[in-house]
């Protein structure tokens, strides 16, 4: 069903340099980190987890329900809500 | 140098400016889930919980490292942290045992660094900190087996050489590597001693303190230079998440798999169950042939021994709970569980992250509410203390079985998938958790009322549960089971034979506890409930399984219902209306002591138990009232 979605909905090509939230890459996309825009605490744990620039992050599923998401970072698997994922902007990567 | 991305130069000194320089505290310290209550285990040949999900261990624990043969060395387990920000209660604990500030644990000699080499690339971040601290530290990469079987390579030597201290491959669930643990402490204690004064400067390039991304930068110069080769992903991680994570399989299997586990409770655990009584039975009516008829096998075989027995028969079903509950937590499903409930959380206020506890609450709440120490929002973290007693803990499972094996008939329901009396015990589950969200919600926009926090979750990879593990699970909590069975189970029968037979000479209705049973009768008659079960609610105040204890000695010492099982005495003195009040009774009271004194050790203050108790006992009493009332009006 998502797949057959995916097929219809039109994705805008994504182009290099150009920057976008986390929140809105399609699974199986990744992106390189380029800036966090949360609350301090929260922002530094995100950081040690691996949420640094310049970090890749795979976007890997989403919970049955849609939300939150799986994204994979250095090899680990970390959930995240919607709206955390939407204050991470991320930039193209030419690799998957 | 104090750019934001740069490195810094700190001299070290390897010497302690404490005690004689003696070696004698050692803290186990690591980012989540790296495996440090399993090395702890090993090295003290204790047994603290472990688990596969972040955030198992959330206070110190402290042993003598026996395992190694160095009892004269303490070592402190403590919660896995990502670095020194205190971001949750349980980081803060570590922070405090490093810093030496925290009452009644020394401060550390020399730090074990456990990381887990899957993902060394990461976890070398925390490196960096804990080196900063000065302490002579081994780094040890925990699950070296694991990561070599999947194609990945490290070079330890090469990482000593960039790190400035001794680094080993260890595998702590196998046991293997503990020797350079052991050569490491005796080489430490012997420089301890020999080093006195003389002071050893080492220089160690290191990157700018708390700042997150000089700390990766550092880890990740570290990781290509020691040329650490990850791992290949488990593939299997991702197979199965394809299938528990998707839309549709994910709950059904589920759901398919809650089903299985309250007909095996009945379908396995009640024959077990009812073997187990007749020989705990025999065995008192044995005894009781020895000491002829008189006081003594009145007080033994009739008082003490109905009472312990009759809780002590449903370890079986017990055991099949915690065999479930260990599934669970270690093949890393609990996480899973968790990422999927968040959007449920979230509509009653909570965060997916409070969902973990409220899931071990399912075994016993006092160890999940210790388990909220993992919510960084406080009043999120009050508001889970709150309700986690609503869960349906494994002290409830006695009555529970009870009651449903007296008055619910075994027909089935979906087949031969789930029978009526599996459907009525996954419906008090049910009833428990939705006491549970109801008062999440009430209290989150009421008094814990609190902008929602990020839902920040690491998913461990998937691991098969190890037999071992589960066998010594089962084991402990066996154990806890009789032992508490033996203790306060059997000290409340004793007081209660005592009371029953007090004066001498008299009938049961007339002792001081037939008094004191019909005294508050009127109360609980609206409830359906006679003077026995009034006794048993307020004896089960200490907990809940000493209500079937205590209703075993009484019905025991009526001689109306003596021969009969206390099944069959249940039936005698009770109707339907009372027993199924009974049930809601106890899925919403909070019987048990041990729970308030955690929740007032949590909270700081008598005020959160006090409200929890009376905000509990309240909804049992009108919950069993409607439960009473209904049935008798309009199930006739």
């Amino acid at each position: 069903m998502r797949a057959i979605w995916s097929y219809l909905s039109y994705h805008e090509p994504w182009a290099m340099g150009t920057v976008r939230a986390l929140s809105e890459l399609p699974v199986g996309t990744a992106g390189v980190v380029e800036s966090l825009d949360l609350p301090d605490a929260v922002q530094h744990h995100l950081m040690h987890m691996g949420f640094v620039p310049e970090a890749r992050v795979v976007v890997v599923r989403r919970a049955p329900a849609g939300d939150p998401t799986v994204y994979s970072i250095d090899g680990f698997e970390i959930a995240l809500r919607r709206e955390t994922a939407s204050s991470i902007v991320v930039r193209a990567t030419e690799d998957l | 140098m104090s750019s934001c991305c740069g490195t810094e130069t700190i001299e070290i000194t390897t010497e302690q400016p404490r005690i004689a320089g003696k070696l004698q505290t050692v803290a186990l310290v690591g980012p989540p889930n790296s495996g440090k209550s399993t090395l702890f285990n090993r090295l003290t040949g204790l047994r603290q919980k472990v688990a596969n999900y972040p955030g198992v261990t959330v206070e110190q624990h402290t042993g003598r490292m026996k395992g190694i043969g160095r009892a004269d060395l303490l070592l402190v387990d403590l919660p896995g942290i990502y670095s020194f920000d205190s971001y949750s209660e349980d980081a803060r604990v570590t922070v405090d045992v490093l810093k030496g500030e925290m009452p009644g644990t020394p401060k550390p000699d020399a730090v074990l660094l456990v990381l887990d080499s899957l993902h060394l690339r990461r976890q070398l971040m925390l490196a960096a900190p804990v080196l900063a601290l000065g302490l002579p530290t081994l780094v040890l990469l925990n699950m070296s087996d694991l990561m070599e079987s999947r194609g990945g390579e490290v070079d330890p030597l090469a990482l000593a050489q960039e790190l400035g201290t001794p680094v080993a491959k260890i595998s702590a669930a196998r046991g293997v590597g503990m020797d350079a643990i052991a050569q490491f402490l005796q080489r430490k204690s012997g420089e301890a001693e020999a080093l006195q004064g003389a002071t050893q400067p080492q220089r160690l390039e290191l990157p700018v303190m708390g700042n997150a991304r000089s700390y990766r930068q550092w880890a990740t110069g570290i990781s290509s230079r020691t040329r650490y080769k990850a791992p290949l992903s488990s593939e299997w991680t991702q197979r199965i998440d394809s299938v528990l994570l998707h839309p549709v399989w994910g709950p059904l299997t589920f759901l398919m798999v809650v089903f299985a586990v309250f007909q095996a409770v009945f379908t396995i655990g009640n024959p077990l169950s009812d073997a187990f009584g007749n020989v705990l039975y025999a065995l008192g009516d044995l005894v009781g042939r020895f000491l002829g008829h008189g006081w003594l096998q009145s007080f033994l075989v009739n008082g003490v021994w109905r009472g312990v027995a009759s809780v002590l028969v449903f370890l079986p079903q017990i055991l099949l709970l915690f065999l479930f509950i260990g599934v669970l937590e270690d093949s890393g499903y609990l996480a899973r569980a968790a990422l999927i409930a968040d959007r449920f959380m979230r509509t009653i206020g909570l965060n997916g992250k409070a969902f973990i506890p409220l899931l071990s609450a399912y075994a016993c709440a006092v160890p999940a509410i210790m388990a909220t120490r993992t919510i960084e929002n406080k009043r999120d973290r009050y508001a889970t203390i709150l309700v986690a007693p609503f869960m349906t803990c494994s002290a409830r499972l006695p009555i529970y079985m009870l009651i449903i094996a007296a008055f619910v008939p075994n027909r089935p329901v979906l087949g031969d998938l789930l029978g009526l009396q599996a459907t009525a015990l996954l419906g008090l589950y049910v009833l428990g958790f939705l006491a549970a969200v109801v008062t999440a919600r009430l209290l989150k926009s009421s008094i814990l009322k609190a902008s929602s926090t990020p839902f920040i979750l690491e998913l461990p990879q998937y691991r098969m549960p190890t037999l071992r593990s589960l066998a010594m699970r089962l084991y402990d909590r066996g154990k806890m089971f009789t032992q508490k069975a033996g203790t306060i189970i059997l000290s409340v029968t004793v007081v209660l034979w005592v009371l029953a037979n007090v004066p001498f000479h008299t009938t049961l209705a007339d002792s001081l506890i037939g008094r004191l049973g019909h005294l508050i009768e009127p109360a609980i008659a609206p409830l359906g409930f006679n003077w026995k079960i009034g006794i048993g609610l307020i004896s089960s105040i200490v907990a809940r399984e000493v209500i079937v204890g205590t209703l075993g000695t009484l019905y025991g010492a009526d001689p109306a219902t003596q021969a009969l099982h206390l099944q069959a005495a249940l039936r005698h003195g009770m109707t339907l209306g009372g027993a199924m009040a009974l049930l809601v009774f106890f899925a919403f009271a909070m019987q048990c002591t041990s729970t308030l004194a955690i929740v007032k050790r949590e909270t700081n203050s008598w005020r959160w138990p006090a409200l929890q108790f009376a905000y509990m006992s309240v909804l049992a009493y009108l919950g069993a009232l409607a439960t009473n009332q209904i049935i008798l009006h309009f199930l006739r």
